[in-house]
């Protein structure tokens, strides 16, 4: 995928073209607000990381700027500000996602892997497949190779995020703030427990394993071998 | 000032004409009183009796001023030598000046008030009323009217300069007193009168401000100072960590190794940093805007459910009771993030008793009660568990950031967990405290409820956590 980087700070920003380049993605930058709002209206992006606070032009303004021109391209807002309130501001301004830095890289690949590719609101499937696991959205019914799984409402959104994720690393964080609506981070990892028991009732039993752990970086949902 | 002469002016110079006027009046009716009596006298009596009663009346002391002259204009009676000028010829009445007959020479002139009164038979007759007195009377009014004002004026103007130079005075207390405190010293206050006056209102507020100030102050060094301190041993520990894997001769696989443990040291820093910070922005009164009413009930039963599986995980159950109907105005994030952090830690601890404490009485050890309920204007979130608890001499400091008690010192954790806590409760109007559970800690987060909704509050009891548990 294609990836406009735009960030003031070389260092962090050729560190990113560089990672993003290793991971198989085109990544372009620009370290200026005004540069970074005139490749972004190029269109050619699949995904656009924007810091907050860019010389020129900063990225909050970028971001509105671009859609109010109705540019839909996924925006990730990095920042160092990442308070309750600073969040809601970057979210309202048109952005998709928030990371706060520092962050880990692996967690930034899999918030705009996430962002990429995710689905326009109206093409949303209403059921999830994933080998023989099968997730109805509407009826909130789950089944693995036909047998039906009884899982807790909690349990069934995590497994919703997950599926709508096939594929894709989801990390903790991601997990605890689109299904829980947590944005801070619990001591304990509560969340691979959560999974734990996820896995418990999906895989228990199963010869092939579907829920897996990504090391280093969270877990991922996906059909066929390693 | 100058108002309030002139205003003193006009009142004077108002009563001074009032009381002129009817003193003048007053002799004007006399004479007007006199002269119908003596023209009753002449009907009666004819000019004979007229020159006689004149000249009785003339004779006595204090009299009125009486001249009878004739047709020729020579005096026939009466106590004056001569028409006064001003009244020669004259048909009304006016002042004049004379001197009383048979005094010439001494006295003064003296002034008077007088109407000629025409008799028949070529006769006038002259009546009048000396008025030196009330001529005095109202020079004497004058002057004192005169001297009032000055009098007024110059304590207007006197007490205006010491009430302007006593205001003058207070504000450049508090000037001085900013200066000593932009110089550095936070310490200093305004010194309050007493009086309990409009100065010492501002100036209480002043200090309440100035209290904050310090305070916030203060907090903020004393985070600086424990980043130094405490922030040191973790960034040694990586440092030796990158270090050692650096010198290992084992080569690639060491380096993986060690990155990966310098990655998750520095992962831990950067948590202990956030926590800082955010605390940091909590206690400076930040993260107004996303403040509004939310469900306490909701919150912990959102909470209970997250660490339900850790909980049970370790062995432990967790209980809750909670009052429904209740409402904060809060942000439901950070209640979430304290109270989160109260169950994080009875956890912690619990597990460290139930690993360590003697075999039996395992199904009390293993409990952790959460409950809510409503305290007069309080809401309450108190968080029980069984552990080790912590001494009442140390409940203030568990309190305080990095503190982390020696019995604790081998758990995991910032020791930032119950500071940020007292800093969400502050940043609510509310409080933190800590009590014993026998055995065992009972974390009370007390929060002011939001007066309209909280009014029944039923209490359900929700038996241990099958609500959202599996089973």
């Amino acid at each position: 995928m294609r990836v406009l980087v735009i960030e003031d700070d070389r260092e962090t920003a050729q560190f990113l073209q560089r990672s993003l380049r290793e991971s198989g993605h085109a990544a372009d930058l620009a370290g200026d607000g005004d540069h970074g709002l005139v490749l972004a209206r190029d269109g050619r992006y699949d995904v656009l990381i924007v810091d907050r606070m860019l010389p020129r032009r900063d990225g909050l303004s970028v971001v509105q700027a671009l859609r109010a021109e109705g540019a839909r391209t996924p925006v990730l807002i990095l920042s160092a500000l990442g308070e309750v309130d600073d969040r809601v501001k970057g979210l309202r301004a048109g952005g998709d996602d928030y990371l706060t830095k520092p962050y880990a890289y692996t967690e930034l690949l899999a918030r705009i892997e996430a962002l990429a590719r995710r689905p326009a609101p109206e093409e949303q499937a209403t059921r999830y497949i994933v080998g023989d696991l099968s997730l109805d959205r509407l009826s909130h019914k789950v089944t693995r190779a036909g047998e039906p799984i009884l899982l807790q409402p909690r349990e069934f959104r995590l497994l919703e995020y997950l599926m709508k994720h096939t594929g894709q690393v989801v990390t903790r964080t991601m997990l605890l703030e689109n299904v829980w609506d947590y944005h801070f981070d619990p001591q304990t990892n509560v969340i691979d427990v959560h999974i734990s028991r996820l896995r418990g009732k999906i895989d228990k039993g199963f010869a092939k394993q579907l829920l897996h752990t990504v090391r280093g970086a969270g877990y991922m949902i996906r059909d066929g071998a390693d | 000032m100058g108002a309030f002469v002139v205003a003193a002016a006009l009142i004077v110079g108002f009563i001074a004409w009032r009381a002129n006027d009817l003193l003048t009046n007053k002799v004007v009716e006399t004479l007007e009183a006199e002269v119908i009596g003596l023209r009753e006298q002449f009907q009666a009596g004819g000019a004979e009796r007229l020159a006689a009663i004149v000249a009785q009346r003339s004779s006595q002391p204090g009299s009125s001023l009486y001249l009878l002259v004739d047709a020729a204009g020579r005096k026939v009676a009466g106590n004056l030598d001569r028409a006064p000028p001003g009244l020669e010829g004259s048909r009304q009445g006016g002042v004049f000046n004379y001197v009383r007959a048979g005094e010439e020479g001494h006295g003064a002139a003296r002034h008077a008030v007088g109407v000629p009164l025409p008799v028949p038979g070529g006769l006038v007759l002259i009546v009048g009323r000396d008025i030196e007195d009330l001529h005095r009377f109202a020079g004497a009014m004058g002057q004192l009217g005169l001297w009032s004002i000055v009098l007024l004026g110059a304590v207007g103007i006197g007490a205006g300069l010491a009430i302007s130079r006593s205001v003058l005075r207070r504000i450049e207390v508090v000037t001085e007193t900013s200066r000593k405190i932009m110089a550095g010293d936070l310490s200093k206050r305004i010194p309050l009168h007493g009086s309990g006056d409009e100065f010492d209102r501002l100036s209480e507020s002043l200090n309440a401000m100035l209290g904050r100030i310090e305070e916030l102050m203060a907090a903020l060094r004393e985070v600086s100072d424990n980043i130094a301190h405490d922030l040191k041993t973790p960034l040694t520990r990586l440092r030796s960590r990158a270090e050692a894997a650096l010198r290992n001769p084992d080569g690639p696989a060491s380096y993986r190794d060690g990155l990966t443990k310098t990655i998750e040291e520095a992962d831990e820093l950067i948590k202990t940093f956030n926590s800082l910070l955010l605390i940091a922005r909590l206690e400076a009164g930040a993260v107004a805007e996303s403040i509004g009413p939310v469900d306490p009930a909701l919150i912990i039963g959102d909470v209970a459910e997250l660490y339900e599986p850790v909980a049970e995980e370790a062995g432990l159950r967790l209980e809750i009771s909670v009052a429904k109907g209740l409402t904060l105005e809060a942000n439901r994030e950070l209640i979430s993030q304290a109270v989160a952090n109260l169950v994080d830690n009875a956890i912690k601890y619990s597990v460290d008793e139930t690993m360590q404490g003697p075999a039996g009485d395992g199904a009390s050890r293993g409990r952790i009660a959460i409950s809510l309920a409503r305290a007069g204007k309080a809401i309450e979130i108190a968080v029980a568990d069984r552990g080790p608890g912590v001494a009442p001499q140390d409940r203030e400091r568990a309190l305080a950031r990095f503190v982390r008690l020696e019995k604790s010192r081998s758990q995991p954790g910032s020791g930032l967990g119950l500071s940020l806590v007292a800093a969400v409760a502050r940043l609510h109007g509310g409080s933190i405290r800590l009590e014993d559970n026998r055995p065992g800690l009972r974390a009370v987060l007390s929060l002011p409820a939001s007066g309209a909704h909280a009014a029944s509050a039923a209490r359900a009891t929700l038996s241990d956590a099958s609500n959202w548990g599996q089973r």
